[in-house]
């Protein structure tokens, strides 16, 4: 099949549910399980070593907050961006999008200063349980934001000729998930000592 | 659909979107994965039975060597065997078929899940070929021995596997996502949640498990690679980690899995049952319901592998419960299946031996499932070769015998051609009864104490029980038989494309929709998508001229006995 025919199985609706907002919904589904594992095993940690306290006490809070920031304005900006598509307004989705994706980038260039630092003071993936944890959750969570920049700049491409424009709320959907794994990621690493 | 420029022979057999084709593709390598992990059966079972001599086309099987054959072995049957075909081979083929649409809701995102699945092949078997050898730490691949290159002495071997399974958990989640996504959108219009032929149901909803069980397990790989890789002590208890972790995240994963691969095997044969027996299956909605009470206690059981580990016996009293509940719904599944059988007008073809086999010996994989279940029991007979016996007989039904009754009776759609039946029977009974020769001497040798994972009782004189060996060597000589006679599937399969009988469009007389279009199906499926009026299983019909009415006729259609015109 070329690339721009659609099987009618993807244009058939029996639950109601437009298709791609219903696969977006299980790849969710699938990304809640892999980080609530990763989460949960983090937490259980955390509770069976106060000492970790100690080691959190260094991680950069404001930097923390600020991307809390940059990343709950950037999901105001899909959900803006989601608005104009159903209106149909494909351009301005694109640039919306477009800023949406610019918050991102913010955001990794802020982690990127704050990881240099922690390294420069010695704090590696390995230097103890608490970094380890620190490193592979931020990680995983840096790459999904970077991910979702990518996925978001073709969907804005596409966007901009006023084409596939269902795809703007689902990769909206996937950036609200983005932004609500770090709600949960902000307080576990940052906050609480 | 159908106006497409006929694409080349590669892009047609290598890079299609057509859901039959990549359901052919995954059932090949799986196949070519089953003959590989065969072959290390016939290896270290060969070790096994005749100790420390030179296995023909082998050679010395060394202790390192064994370790790794037995992970391997493990690894391969149940990822890249029973998931791919089972589940990917016959969801890919049957979903759209059978729920009448021409594809899957996502075509290239189902190629995708094809071609990371193959990658993910390639990753394991490229560590046949690194420094050390393969993976040698079972596949469980429990930490510290997992974890560390200078325990296992397969360093490059446990990184190369741990991606290689993460590759294909990815791929899995892409194909499993894309099955619910169609069957639950892309039904053909009038078919409601209960006209949904089971084995779809089942093969979704082990998708469902799939995907809530295995996330965790993700995790938990990204943490051993990195304590692998990055000297990180996710595992390590000297460092503030803990091993007991991994356990918890792999089973939470493990144990579901039987359920995974289960439920389509369950799906398969309830099919075949209904078509054999010419009649509805007993309980339809029934079967359901209890489907979904094993994918939900699916959840609770996991600790039931870690009665050894230390865990609180409190926690393995409520454990021990969970496990002995899930028999109960996979017994009601059992009776309602056999209460099908009674009264049906039943035809013994291939592919019904197969689905009754099923039945069979299942329940006594399940039965002595009890005896694991139940913590005090268990505490003796951990790790021995009872427990290799009792998951040999819930995992060989499931992958081996109802792959089997899933082939043989989807053959002529897949393919156009009958398989021989002759040859079926005799590669049928073959495989019955060497399997049960192979594993019911094990139930006794792992009750006298036999314990899994020895490679040479030279080594652990104690241990080795001179009396039980020709046990031993019975059941190797049993599996060298079980294997011959898969030359002969394999041989039937390969004639059967050219010179087996034309099949027609329903060889079998059945009502679900995929018997609706020609053997094999064009691209499309459907020259006219259908709409659908009825159940899946409406069949011995009395008063009617055929026995049957295929899902796809209206009421006023149906021809009754008698009519003239």
């Amino acid at each position: 099949m070329s690339a721009s025919a659609k099987p009618i199985s993807n244009t058939r609706s029996g639950t109601g549910i437009p298709t791609a907002r219903l696969i977006t919904w299980w790849v969710i589904a699938s990304e809640i399980v892999i980080f609530g594992g990763l989460l949960a095993s983090y937490v259980m940690h955390r509770i069976g070593h106060p000492e970790w306290a100690e080691a959190a006490s260094h991680t950069n809070f404001w930097a923390g907050a600020f991307n809390t920031l940059v990343l709950l304005t950037s999901s105001l900006c899909a959900v803006t961006a989601h608005k104009a598509a159903d209106a149909h307004e494909g351009a301005r989705a694109a640039k919306l999008l477009r800023i949406t994706a610019l918050g991102g980038l913010v955001f990794l260039c802020v982690k990127a200063f704050e990881w240099s630092s922690d390294i420069r003071e010695g704090y590696v993936i390995s230097s103890g349980g608490f970094w380890s944890f620190y490193y592979t959750l931020a990680g995983l969570h840096g790459l999904h934001v970077l991910a979702g920049m990518i996925i978001m700049l073709i969907v804005a491409a596409d966007a901009a000729k006023n084409r596939e424009l269902q795809r703007v709320e689902c990769i909206g959907l996937y950036w609200h998930f983005v932004d609500i794994v770090w709600i949960f990621l902000f307080p576990l690493l940052y906050i609480a000592r | 659909m159908s106006e497409h420029a006929a694409p080349g022979i590669f892009e047609r057999y290598f890079f299609s979107t057509d859901h039959k084709i990549i359901a052919m593709q995954y059932l090949f390598t799986g196949m070519g994965m089953a003959m590989i992990g065969g072959f290390f059966a016939y290896v270290f079972r060969m070790q096994l039975g005749f100790p420390n001599q030179n296995v023909p086309g082998y050679g010395i099987v060394t202790a390192g060597k064994y370790n790794a054959l037995v992970t391997m072995h493990g690894s391969i049957m149940i990822f890249w065997v029973a998931m791919p075909v089972l589940i990917a081979a016959f969801g890919n083929f049957l979903i759209p078929l059978m729920v009448g649409c021409d594809d899957m809701a996502f075509p290239r995102i189902n190629r995708l899940s094809y071609q990371i699945f193959l990658l993910s092949a390639l990753v394991l078997l490229s560590s046949f070929l690194v420094k050390g050898g393969p993976f040698g730490g079972a596949w469980t691949a429990y930490p510290p021995l997992s974890a560390s290159g200078a325990y296992n002495l397969t360093p490059v071997g446990a990184t190369l596997w741990l991606v290689a399974v993460a590759l294909e958990f990815v791929a899995f989640l892409l194909g499993g996502i894309n099955f619910i996504v169609t069957t639950m959108n892309s039904r053909a219009p009038g078919m409601k949640m209960y006209d949904i032929p089971l084995v779809v149901w089942m093969i979704v909803l082990a998708s469902v498990i799939f995907m809530a069980s295995v996330g965790p397990l993700i995790a938990g790989a990204i943490m051993l690679l990195f304590d692998q890789t990055m000297s990180t002590g996710f595992y390590d208890p000297t460092r503030g980690g803990d091993p007991l972790l991994w356990q918890h995240l792999f089973w939470f994963f493990g144990h579901p899995e039987v359920y995974v691969v289960l439920l389509p095997a369950m799906g398969i044969v309830a099919e075949v049952i209904a078509v054999f027996a010419r009649k509805k299956v007993f309980g339809y909605k029934t079967v359901l319901y209890t489907t979904w009470a094993v994918g939900f206690l699916s959840f609770v059981v996991w600790a039931h592998h870690q009665f050894v580990a230390g865990i609180d016996p409190r926690m393995a009293n409520i454990f021990s419960v969970t496990t002995l509940l899930i028999s109960v719904p996979i017994t009601e599944m059992v009776f309602l299946y056999i209460a099908t059988l009674y009264g049906g007008s039943i035809r013994l073809d291939t592919p019904m031996l197969w689905a009754l086999a099923f039945i069979g010996e299942f329940m006594i994989g399940g039965v002595t499932g009890i005896f694991l279940g139940s913590s005090g029991t268990d505490i003796y007979l951990h790790d021995t070769y009872f427990v290799i016996a009792h998951f040999h007989y819930t995992f060989v039904p499931i992958a081996i015998i109802a792959t089997f009754a899933g082939l043989t009776f989807w053959y002529p759609k897949m393919f156009g051609h009958m398989l021989n039946e002759t040859l079926g029977k005799i590669h049928f009974w073959g495989t019955i009864v060497t399997f049960n020769v192979i594993f019911i001497p094990l139930f006794i040798t792992g009750t006298a104490g036999d314990q899994r994972r020895v490679y040479s009782y030279a080594q652990f004189a104690e241990q080795a029980r001179p009396a039980l060996q020709h046990l031993r060597t019975t059941s190797t000589i049993a599996l060298l038989f079980m294997l011959a006679f898969q030359f002969i599937f394999l041989f039937n399969f390969i004639w059967s494309f050219r010179h087996g009988k034309t099949a027609g469009a329903n060889p079998w007389r059945s009502a679900t929709l995929e018997w609706t279009v020609p053997s094999p199906p064009p691209h499309g499926n459907f020259a006219q998508l259908p709409t659908v009026y009825r159940g899946p299983y409406e069949y011995g019909l009395p008063g009617y001229a055929d026995d049957f009415v295929p899902q796809n006729v209206p009421d006023l259609a149906i021809s009754i006995a008698g009519e003239t015109d």
